[in-house]
This record gives C-alpha cells, sequence and structure tokens, in this order.
C-alpha cells in the first residue's frame, strides 16, 4: 500500500498534505504556510531549543510527547504524530499550568526563548513523574536562555511538573491515541515523483528497493544532522528518504550477552539500554546533543554520517560492536571501526544502509569508562571523547580496546597504546607511562576551534591514566567534577 | 533569592510586578518583528560578503548571475545608495557596502532583495568576488607588529611620578594576561522591516537599542530629512549592547531595498552571519606593573590597555575609556598611569556589550588583588579589603571623588553570610586530601560607575496622554530588551497618578513620539526614562491639581491620588471622572517631559570631573572544583549581595542580577571567540560558541538585595540602576578557578587566561607542575 501524502494531528484535526517540498522544515512550515508565529528561530540548527514544539506518538498505546527542534527537522517527519506548538497550549484565554508558572515566577525576560522552554517543559509536565532538579536541567539542557541565568525557570518548572498533568491534552488523551492509531498505518508514503520526493517506507522491502533504485537519495533518520545541510548548507536534496517509518528498524533487543540497536531507534530510546551496560555510557549519552536532538537524532544516524566527532563511535568500538549493512537482500557484518576508512568516506556500498548495531556487553572481568570532554558540559560537541575497555586477570590487564573520537579524522582505536597496556598491573601506575606515552603514536591530531592539537594529546593521555585510576581504585569521586558513577564510598 | 514586597510610602514602585510582556511571552504571541503581519508584497533581503576573504582590494564582482535567479528583484550595492553610504554611530567609517576594499571577514558588499529570503539566501551565494588579499591584523598582536594606525589616538589617566614610584616600591609584581571578547548571542537575530511612505517616507521596525541612531542612519542614506524617517521598536529579543550601533546596518539594507523597490521589504539575518558580520565585547591584552608596601596596600599601578577594535571606530573610544573607567574597581590608586590602546585590526569592528569595557578594567583590578595576594601570601580577600577607598583615600583616577561608597559594609555582610572564612578552611583541608581535584574560593567586589560618560547623552524624553476614560498611554524614548524598563517606567508612571500599573498601557518606542533619544545603554534606561515619564505625568497631575483646587475650591495640598481615585478634600472620585472633568474644562491632559542628569560633567581632555551620578555596588562569592587532568571545572557555589538603592520592582531587579552574573561567568568561563590566523572567525554559531546552559548554573545559587536606604543621589524613587553592574560579579569564578590552580603551588601566580575554558585551565595547571 502507498500514500501520496503526509498526515498528522494537529489541534484535533488531522492535516493531510499532498505536495510538500521534501526539505521543507517544520519550522519554516509552521512561520510560513501555516501562518503560526508563536514559535521563534533562534540559531536555525537545533543548538538553541528556541524552535522547540512537542510531538505526541503512541507508545504501548498511550500518547508520550517528546520535545524537537522545528527548524532542522523535516515536514515530513512528523508523519503519524501529533504536532503541539506553543500557540496552542493556553485554552480558552486561560494560561497553561507551566505556562503560568513561568509567568509566577519571572522566568522570561526578552521572551524569545520563552516559547521553546514553554514547550520542553511541556513534554516533561507529560513525563509523568516528578522530576529532580538535575532531571529539570538535563530537560532543558537544549534551551538557551541569555537573559534569567536559568534559576526562575528551573523554579516554573518546580512549581509547574508536579508529576500529575491536568490539561487538555490528558483530558484529550483517548480520542488522541484513537486518532494516532487510525494515522500510524502500513503505508509506504510517497510524496512527489521519482525525480524529487519525500519517502517514509513502512516495508524493508519497499526500503531497500527504493533505495536501490534511488542511491542518489540522501536518507535521513533524525535529520539532526541532514537538517544543517538544508538550513546552513542551502543544499538541494531533491530525493528524501526518511527510515524513521520503516516498520522494525527501530527495534532494540537485549539478549544475552549482547544489546542490538535497530538503525532508527534514537538516543532516547536507545540511552538505557546502552547505559545499562555501564554508567559512563548512560552519561555520555546524556551529554549528547539534548532532549531535542536525542529525541530526533539516532545511534544508527551517528555511526552512517561518519563524523570524526560523534560520540557514541568510540564507545561502541571500545566495546567490540559490529555493524551491520544491508543492501537490497544482502547483508554483510563488519567491526565498527573498520566501517569508518577515511574522512567522510564510509565503508558503505551506494544503495546500502546502515542496518543494525550489535554491541556485547561486559563480561564479569571487564571494566569501561568513558570520557567526554567540552567547553561545556551539556549539549557540546566533544574535543575529545575516549573510551576504554579493559579485560582484567584480578589486578593485571590482559588486554584492551580503547578508542577516541576528536583525535583523528575518523573515530580511531589507540592499537600501540592498548598493545602497551597488554600484561600491565593497576597496582603499578609507574608501568603505566610506556602506554600513556604511546598514544601519541596512535595519534596526531589537529587544533580547531574547540581544542588546540597539544590540549588534545594531552588530555587524551590524562584520560587513559584517569581511566586506570579508577579502575584501579574502583571509585570516581576524587577524579570527576562531573558524571560521577555512584559507587558506594 | 530574596523578593519581598517591602512597605514603601509607594503604592506601585516596589512592587514586585511581573513583566508587563509576561502572558505574552509565554503563548508565544508577544510580537517580534519576524512575527508581525507582513505588508502585501514584502520582499527579502539578504547581505552578501566575500566568503573566504578577509582583507583586501575588490577586483572583481560579479553580481549578474545573482540578478539572474527567478524571484530576484534588485541586487544592491553601493551605486544604489542616494545619500550617504554609512551606517556608523558616528565616525563615519561604517560602510553600508564595502566600496573597493574588504577589511574584515564577512563585510557586507552587495545584498539580494528577492521575493522570498530562500530565494535571497541561495541568490546571494552566487556572486562571484574576486580579492586581492593583503595580509590582515587579526589579534592585538598583529596590530603592534603590523603598526596598523588605531582607531583613535591613545588616552591615558596619569597622576604622581609612577616610573619612579615603581622603582623605589619595596615590592613590584609585573605580568601580562589576556581576556577575551564575548559575542552577545541575543536570542532573536538582528532583524528589521522597512516600509516606504508617500513622498519619500520611511518607517521602519527595527530590533535596536538606539531608534534614533537607525533614523538618522537611514535618513543621511536615503539624502532625506530626519523628519521623513520613521522607527519604532516595540521589543527586541535581547539586546545587551549588540543592538546598540550594530542594528543599523540591517535596517539601513532593509529600507535601501524599500527605496529601490517601492516594497516593503525585510532583512533579517541567519545566525551565522550574524555572529560573524556583527562586533563583539572588546578582547584585550592587559600589561601591567603594581608597586605595593609591606602591608599589600597599592603605591602605584602602572597599566596599559591594548584592545582589539576590529577594522573601524565604532563605540571602541567610549568602550575603552570605559575600561580605563573601571580599572580601580573599587580600589583606591595613589598613582597611576592607565593607559589604553585602541587597536585596528582586520576583524569585525568590536562594540557595545553590557559592561561596556568596564569588565575589562575590573578583571584587571582582581587579577592585580590576587596576584598580590599570591606573593604576600595574604588572604586575598584581606588584600582586597586593605585597598577599597575610604576616607581619604576617596579619589579616582579621573578625579571624581568617591562619595556613596558601600563597598566595604557589602563585602562584609557577604563574607559573613556566606560563610568565606570557614569555608577558606575547608577548601584548603580538601587540597590537601586531593590529587585531581582542586577547590578555589574567591569574593569580589563591583564598584560601576552610572551615567554615560559621554554626557549629552544622559538626557531622556517621555510622552503621557491621560484619556477622559482615565486610563494611560506612555510612552518615552527607551527601549525593551527583556530588562523590564517598560514594566519599570509604567509603575513610575501609575505611582504619579496613584493608579495601578495595569491602567497605564505602555507602547511601543518610536522616533515620532519621543524625538532625539539617546541608546538605551549604560544601565540608565530607567533613571533616565524613569525620570522623564515621571516628569510628563507630574506635568498633567499638576494640571488636574490645580483644575480640581479650582472646581472645588479646596487648596492644593488637599488633594490625593491613590488607589486609582482622587481624593479631593473628603470627596472621592474616580481618576477616569477627574479625567472626564477636566477634558470638560479644557486643560490638556497630555504632556512631554525630559530628563537631563544633574551634577555630571567630564573634562576629558584634562582627565577630570564628576562623570558618574552615582556608583553601583555589589559583591559575589564563588567557589569552584576543577580537574587538574583535564582541565574541567564546576562551579559548586555562588552568593551575591547587590545594591539596586530602594528597587523599583525587586523582581525585575533580581531577573538582572541572576541573568547578569550567568552571562558574565559565560564570558569568563564556556565563551570563546576564536578566530583563525587569517582572520575567519570559528566560532559563529551555538554549535561552537557555548554560553552557559541551565547545568552551569550551580544548584547552591544565593542571591540578595542589599538593605538599602535608598541611593543617596536623587534618583528615580532613589533606586540604583541594575543593567550592566551584576554582568562583573562573576569576576570572582575567574578568580576561584585561579585560587584553585595557585593551591597546587603556594606563591606562584597561575598564568590564566579569559575565558577559563578547560584548555586555558590546564594550561594553567601545567605552567605550575613546570
Amino acid at each position: 500500500m502507498m500514500r501520496q501524502t503526509i498526515r498528522f494531528l494537529r489541534r484535533g484535526q488531522v492535516v493531510e498534505l499532498s505536495s510538500i517540498a521534501p526539505t521543507r522544515t517544520l519550522l519554516d512550515y509552521l512561520r510560513l504556510e501555516e501562518k503560526s508565529k508563536g514559535t521563534k528561530e533562534g540559531c536555525n540548527e537545533g543548538d538553541c531549543g528556541a524552535c522547540t514544539v512537542a510531538l505526541g506518538s503512541l507508545e504501548n498505546d498511550r500518547v508520550v510527547y517528546e520535545p524537537v527542534n522545528a527548524c532542522i527537522l523535516l515536514l515530513g517527519q512528523i508523519d503519524g504524530k501529533e504536532l503541539v506548538t506553543v500557540d496552542d497550549l493556553a485554552v480558552g484565554g486561560k494560561l497553561h499550568p507551566v505556562q503560568k508558572a513561568f509567568v509566577d515566577n519571572h522566568a522570561s525576560q526578552c521572551g524569545f526563548c520563552t516559547p521553546g522552554f514553554v514547550m520542553s517543559l511541556f513534554t516533561l509536565y507529560h513525563a509523568g513523574k516528578k522530576p529532580t532538579r538535575q532531571e529539570i536541567v538535563d530537560h532543558i539542557a537544549g534551551n538557551l536562555c541569555r537573559c534569567t541565568g536559568y534559576r526562575p525557570i528551573v523554579d516554573a518548572a518546580v512549581k509547574s511538573c508536579t508529576g500529575k498533568p491536568a490539561d487538555a491534552w490528558i483530558a484529550a488523551a483517548k480520542a488522541t491515541a484513537v486518532q494516532l492509531a487510525a494515522l500510524n498505518d502500513a503505508a509506504d508514503v510517497f510524496v512527489g515523483d521519482t525525480s524529487t520526493f519525500f519517502a517514509a517506507p513502512y516495508h524493508e522491502e519497499a526500503l531497500t528497493r527504493l533505495y536501490a533504485d534511488h542511491p542518489d537519495a540522501t536518507i535521513v533518520a533524525g535529520a539532526t544532522d541532514v537538517g544543517l545541510w538544508v538550513t546552513k548548507q542551502l543544499r538541494t536534496l531533491p530525493k528524501i528518504i526518511h527510515i524513521g517509518r520503516t516498520k522494525g528498524l527501530d527495534k532494540i533487543s537485549d539478549e544475552g550477552p549482547q544489546i542490538s540497536i535497530g538503525a532508527t531507534a534514537t538516543y532516547s530510546s536507545a540511552e538505557a539500554f546502552l547505559g545499562s551496560i555501564d554508567p559512563d555510557i548512560g552519561e555520555v549519552i546524556r551529554r549528547i546533543g539534548a532532549k531535542q536532538v536525542r529525541a530526533s537524532g539516532t545511534v544508527g544516524g551517528n555511526i552512517a554520517n561518519g563524523s570524526p566527532i560523534g560520540d557514541s563511535p568510540p564507545m561502541l568500538i571500545a566495546l567490540g560492536a559490529t555493524l551491520l549493512l544491508r543492501h537490497g537482500g544482502n547483508e554483510r557484518q563488519l567491526p565498527l571501526e573498520d566501517f569508518f576508512v577515511a574522512y567522510g568516506k564510509q565503508d558503505r556500498a551506494p544503495g546500502e544502509l546502515v542496518w543494525r548495531i550489535d554491541v556485547p556487553k561486559l563480561k564479569a572481568n571487564e571494566a569501561f569508562r568513558a570520557f567526554k570532554l567540552t567547553k561545556r558540559f551539556d549539549q557540546d560537541i566533544s574535543a575529545v571523547m575516549g573510551a576504554f575497555k579493559f579485560t582484567l586477570d584480578g589486578r593485571a590487564i590482559l588486554s584492551a580496546r580503547i578508542a577516541f573520537g576528536g583525535m583523528a579524522a575518523t573515530p580511531k582505536r589507540a592499537l600501540k597504546t592498548e598493545a602497551a597496556l597488554h600484561g600491565i598491573s593497576l597496582d603499578e601506575p609507574q608501568n603505566w607511562e610506556r602506554a600513556i606515552l604511546a598514544m601519541a603514536e596512535d595519534y596526531q591530531p589537529i587544533g580547531d576551534m574547540r581544542a588546540s592539537a597539544e590540549y588534545r594529546l594531552v588530555a587524551a593521555r590524562a584520560l587513559l591514566r584517569k581511566a586506570l585510576m579508577e579502575v584501579a581504585s574502583g571509585n570516581s569521586a576524587a577524579t570527576r567534577v562531573a558524571g560521577l558513577r555512584g559507587e558506594a564510598a | 533569592m530574596n523578593v519581598r514586597t517591602r512597605i514603601l510610602e509607594t503604592e506601585t514602585v516596589g512592587l514586585a510586578l511581573a513583566h508587563d510582556s509576561a502572558a505574552l511571552h509565554v503563548q508565544g504571541s508577544a510580537v517580534y518583528i519576524d512575527d508581525m503581519r507582513e505588508p502585501e508584497g514584502t520582499l527579502h533581503v539578504e547581505p552578501g560578503y566575500a566568503p573566504k576573504d578577509v582583507r583586501g582590494k575588490i577586483t572583481s564582482l560579479e553580481l549578474d548571475v545573482v540578478r539572474a535567479v527567478p524571484g530576484v528583484v534588485a541586487v544592491l550595492t553601493v551605486k544604489d545608495i542616494p545619500g550617504v553610504n554609512d551606517c556608523s554611530p558616528g565616525p563615519g567609517d561604517d560602510p553600508i557596502f564595502a566600496e573597493g576594499l574588504i577589511e574584515f571577514h564577512g563585510q557586507v558588499i552587495f545584498a539580494v532583495v528577492a521575493e522570498t529570503r530562500e530565494i535571497a539566501r541561495r541568490a546571494a551565494r552566487l556572486a562571484k568576488i574576486e580579492v586581492a588579499a593583503m595580509t590582515p591584523a587579526v589579534t592585538v598582536e598583529d596590530a603592534l607588529a603590523m603598526a596598523t594606525r588605531d582607531v583613535v589616538p591613545e588616552y591615558a589617566f596619569t597622576h604622581g611620578d609612577v616610573g619612579k614610584m615603581l622603582k623605589a616600591a619595596p615590592h613590584v609584581i609585573s605580568e601580562s594576561f589576556h581576556v577575551g571578547g564575548q559575542e552577545h548571542f541575543y536570542i532573536e537575530g538582528q532583524i528589521a522591516l522597512a516600509v516606504p511612505e508617500e513622498k519619500g517616507g520611511m518607517t521602519v521596525y527595527s530590533s535596536t537599542q538606539h531608534p534614533t541612531e537607525v533614523q538618522h542612519c537611514i535618513a543621511r542614506m536615503l539624502k532625506v530629512p530626519d523628519a521623513m524617517v520613521t522607527c519604532e521598536c516595540r521589543r527586541m529579543g535581547g539586546g545587551f549592547g549588540g543592538k546598540e550601533s550594530q542594528a543599523a546596518q540591517w535596517a539601513a539594507l532593509a529600507a535601501l531595498a524599500a527605496h529601490v523597490t517601492g516594497r516593503p521589504a525585510k532583512c533579517r539575518l541567519d545566525r551565522d552571519q550574524d555572529m560573524i558580520m556583527t562586533g563583539k565585547r572588546h578582547d584585550l591584552r592587559i600589561d601591567y606593573k603594581v608597586g605595593y608596601d609591606d602591608t599589600a596596600r597599592l603605591i602605584a599601578v602602572d597599566v596599559n590597555f591594548l584592545a582589539r577594535c576590529g577594522y573601524s571606530t565604532d563605540l571602541s573610544p567610549s568602550v575603552c575609556d570605559r575600561t580605563m573607567f573601571h580599572a580601580d574597581n573599587a580600589y583606591f590608586y595613589p598613582a597611576y598611569h592607565i593607559k589604553s590602546r585602541r587597536l585596528r585590526t582586520n576583524t569585525v569592528s568590536n562594540t557595545a556589550f553590557r559592561g561596556f569595557g568596564g569588565p575589562q578594567g575590573m578583571m584587571f583590578a582582581e587579577r592585580m588583588m590576587d596576584a598580590i595576594a599570591i606573593e604576600t601570601g595574604l588572604d586575598p580577600l584581606d588584600v582586597r579589603k586593605r585597598n577599597l577607598y575610604g576616607r581619604g583615600r576617596d579619589v579616582t583616577p579621573y578625579r571624581q571623588k568617591v562619595e556613596d561608597n558601600i563597598a566595604l559594609e557589602i563585602i562584609e555582610a557577604l563574607e559573613k553570610s556566606s560563610n568565606y572564612r570557614a569555608r577558606r578552611k575547608k577548601i584548603a583541608a580538601f587540597n590537601k586530601q586531593n590529587a585531581v581535584l582542586k577547590k578555589g574560593i574567591a569574593l569580589t567586589p563591583v564598584k560601576f560607575g552610572i551615567s554615560f560618560t559621554l554626557t549629552h547623552l544622559n538626557q531622556a524624553g517621555a510622552l503621557v496622554h491621560v484619556y477622559t476614560d482615565g486610563s494611560v498611554h506612555l510612552n518615552h524614548g527607551g527601549t525593551e530588551m527583556g530588562q523590564g524598563l517598560y514594566i519599570k517606567v509604567a509603575q513610575v508612571v501609575a505611582e504619579v497618578f496613584g493608579l495601578s500599573a495595569d491602567r497605564v498601557r505602555i507602547t511601543a518606542t518610536t522616533t515620532g513620539k519621543v524625538p532625539n533619544t539617546s541608546a538605551t545603554a549604560a544601565s540608565s534606561g530607567s533613571d533616565l526614562n524613569g525620570m522623564a515619564a515621571k516628569n510628563a505625568a507630574t506635568a498633567i497631575k499638576v494640571r488636574m491639581t490645580d483644575f480640581a483646587a479650582k472646581e472645588w475650591k479646596i487648596a492644593k495640598s488637599r488633594i490625593r491620588f491613590e488607589k486609582g481615585q482622587v481624593l479631593i478634600g473628603n470627596q472621592r472620585i474616580s481618576f477616569g471622572e477627574l479625567a472626564k472633568k477636566v477634558h470638560a474644562g479644557r486643560v490638556s491632559l497630555s504632556s512631554t517631559g525630559f530628563y537631563s542628569t544633574p551634577k555630571i560633567t567630564w573634562d576629558r581632555p584634562n582627565g577630570r570631573g564628576h562623570p558618574f551620578f552615582y556608583f553601583a555596588y555589589g559583591a559575589s562569592c564563588s567557589e569552584v572544583t576543577i580537574d587538574t587532568m583535564t582541565g574541567e571545572m564546576r562551579v559548586d557555589r555562588v552568593d551575591i549581595l547587590h545594591d539596586v538603592g530602594r528597587s523599583l520592582n525587586p523582581a525585575i531587579d533580581v531577573g538582572q542580577i541572576e541573568g547578569g552574573f550567568v552571562q558574565g561567568m559565560g564570558w569568563l568561563t564556556t565563551e570563546e571567540l576564536v578566530f583563525d590566523e587569517k582572520g575567519h572567525l570559528r566560532t559563529h554559531a551555538p554549535s561552537t560558541y557555548k554560553i552557559p546552559c541551565a547545568s552551569d548554573v550551580p544548584a547552591d545559587f544565593r542571591v540578595k538585595l542589599y538593605e538599602s536606604g535608598g541611593n543617596p543621589a536623587d534618583s528615580i524613587y532613589r533606586s540604583k540602576a541594575v543593567g550592566e553592574p551584576p554582568l562583573m560579579l562573576p569576576i570572582s569564578v575567574w578568580c576561584a578557578i585561579a585560587d584553585a590552580v595557585g593551591s597546587l603551588k603556594p606563591g606562584v601566580m597561575p598564568k590564566l587566561a579569559a575565558p577559563a575554558t578547560p584548555e586555558a585551565i590546564l594550561r594553567a595547571v601545567k605552567g605550575m607542575q613546570a
């Protein structure tokens, strides 16, 4: 079955569009076509959150709201969702509890970021539990405010997000669930013609066939990267294949010794699974983008785009993850590190798709650490991202797998350093030095606006030393200013 | 936080009222310029520049390919300007379009006018521009090495034979350090909408802190009298100084497009362009030498501020002067040579930014205090206290006597409430026990001079109407950028009439109602416009009182305006009823009001006078933890005590203090402007330029207003200006970081640069370990 429209739920009504520009962003749709001016453009690259809107979708028959950046989301991606914007929140002239708390706590000054904050907190309001202060600041890490200093905004969240939502969306939840269920059909969406289209196949075969027919198409999962090609580079991308609707492709399975992540599983959905392997993984993922980016962005996309500074590849490489690629009906599997060939070049043939990532869990004798170094803790791209897995025999290191981002043109293993760690004792720090020095043989980083080459190398060495210190001591409290592992004191 | 409604003799002034637009902000219904319903046929303007070039002669400019794009209506260059090609705030050296030469990366060369913004953006990138490259001066060091011509001559405050005194001083410290610049990062970028009017007139809606300057710029450019151009601004989505002079160019481009095409035209910058094309806070190298006695008291100070001004003058003369005016912060300098060089570089012209050069001056003073503490082994707080202004030590380097000094009271109150001494001991113990993590603490004061140092700017106008139903229309020359100026001034007017603030209708700032205004800047918005509005309202109130006295045959002293009513002897009528009667009596219910700050003088050639009406004071205490392996840093706790005199609106004031603190903390920690060696700004988006986010603000953040008896100066209801001073409170964060690094090797001053990014901190740490 094929559908030549995209459909979404808006203010209780189904909106059906039969003609859309493939790269039309949701924000431009709202401001230029729907003429809803409440949602603001702050940066046009998904980094300030002024354009935050809420998307409602069905999860186990319940409507769940997630915040997304409308500026870099393609309009077609909201197919099958409910779209809620700041313009909708006050019902019958009465402010929403989140809005009222904002006013009562003096949480707006210039007001330009406010709609985005209100929508982020709208989703927190609906999250179903009373958040801690830490959960609140996490939730708004993707919303920048230049005026208030955030304190009153956090107060507004504390006051309004009580874990007991009671608003028009709760009242309409049942009806909304029915409408969303009806929208989520098993149709392969294709809007446009063979030269210019937005497609969102439902069936695996439809996806692989379409991509085989159009290897020049741009694959979009979350669009948190491709969105910027559109808004900043003004690239013309006539053929968009959105894989976020493809059935089963977002599947995450946790069976036996490994966790498998489907290509379109978002960071939001993968966070808990990967975080269960080691708390550092959860902490690093918490710091990848912010809520909005993690609600759209996918682990698969972070691999497929081949960024030298992606945060998940170093961790997954250190864990020994493998990548499953699919081309038409053919599959092949390779160690993740082999996928990254050179800067901007991955081992992916035309028409071939990143399909699944298999991540081995840690064994009893394995210790893991990951560190993300940035200028700002939250929502910042890493200057250096290091991940370490040590296989131990008592206090001796049998083997190590170490991978870094930001240190080379691709996420890359530190093979010389790994070799130098072989047989080293955790109790003899003087013997760590050879391995720490060996990092210079593995990496010759460059300097850029995030950090100088010197800092990168010095910091990478420090991270190895830190990882060894922490594994040796079993304690992180004495070696970290953030992201403590919560070991028993 | 301490927002409490004090019992005042005022009814409305002093209430913690919400921002006048708060309910609109939260619904997304507050209208910013891009949200205005576009007039039919509105065109979109995109500025064009050479994507790679920084400095050089334009040898070829190929725009036909741009013109040929369907939907492009016009491509504008300097040839289209009928009048003067300048958008500077006065000096005349900021061309709207580069003519023959580009002098920084991002300089506008042409502009595309098209049916849609997308067409304009795409078309602008098709231009073929060739530039014969010349070597750019990017940094302060480049400017010195290449001996570029300073944008304005150097200037100095001098007193005493500093050279001789330094030679004779028992202790001397000499060092040099860098303080970085800062991007404003207002969340609403630069924007203007121009609508052509009959007879060549132009109405311009501009997101500007300075509507009058936008009006003048456009009139000059179009070669029409000022009276033909009206500039209006209801609100900005943030300004912070970045829309003082920097808003004019985009308004000019919109107006030129409207003039050439006869259609409305809008110019809105994309974030990256905004960051590349508009000026920032000045970054500096500061070289200094200080002599002090055995008690750590200053003997003589010799400091040279080397400021990167960018390619043109802009506001650099005043900004750099204010650095000098605040080189003392709260400390007495018995002898000094305070010099400022205003260096020309091939970078975007640096401009006003909250604090306006003052923060850089204070960074020097606080760094010097820390350096003396490290050399002497004294607690830095004690060094600070010993050097504060005091009896007989109360003349500033610009020869103004400090008459309202409360720095010591504030410091001591905060020292106690923050438990500074006990925490310092605890921190020393922590540092002894921890090899990797180190803590630091600092308590620093702020003394900030209030008034424009260009004396003639200290004036304002207002316009108040009372309608016959008793509702009030308020207009004044100040602009609203989120700081709460409109509600504060409305509270003032409501107070005069004995009304509640919601009876006062606040209206958009426009040059058509209040002319010849100064920029809303220098923290002066409420002081100046509040007074002007008070004068306007009082003029009407006097007329109403006179009328009532005559009509009711009663002494004027027996007439009172309160709680929405007018008490005339024993009779009580509503304000509206009286207004109706006054109107029927053929008496005007409308008035302008004007205010000019008294007392202030400034003799710049001789470096002496009384440039500031008064000083605003505050202090903060910050505690941080650093990771000596990676340079990462966490702010653990912040205590602030700040003086706002008798607050007009404590909720708004606390908002300014907290917001200013966090913005200043960003400047000194995470916000790093990186130019590559060729002069391209590499941090031109929030992905690479990191302003603080919610998690950077410590959970333990204690902000209090100083219990003030009111401003000793006769300011509006004895309040004090609050826009800029709090920005300098977080110098304590930077000093605390230096303190933490310093713990690695007592007696050695850490070489810490600002901003203290992880890399800068690690570099300082490595310097201690070397």
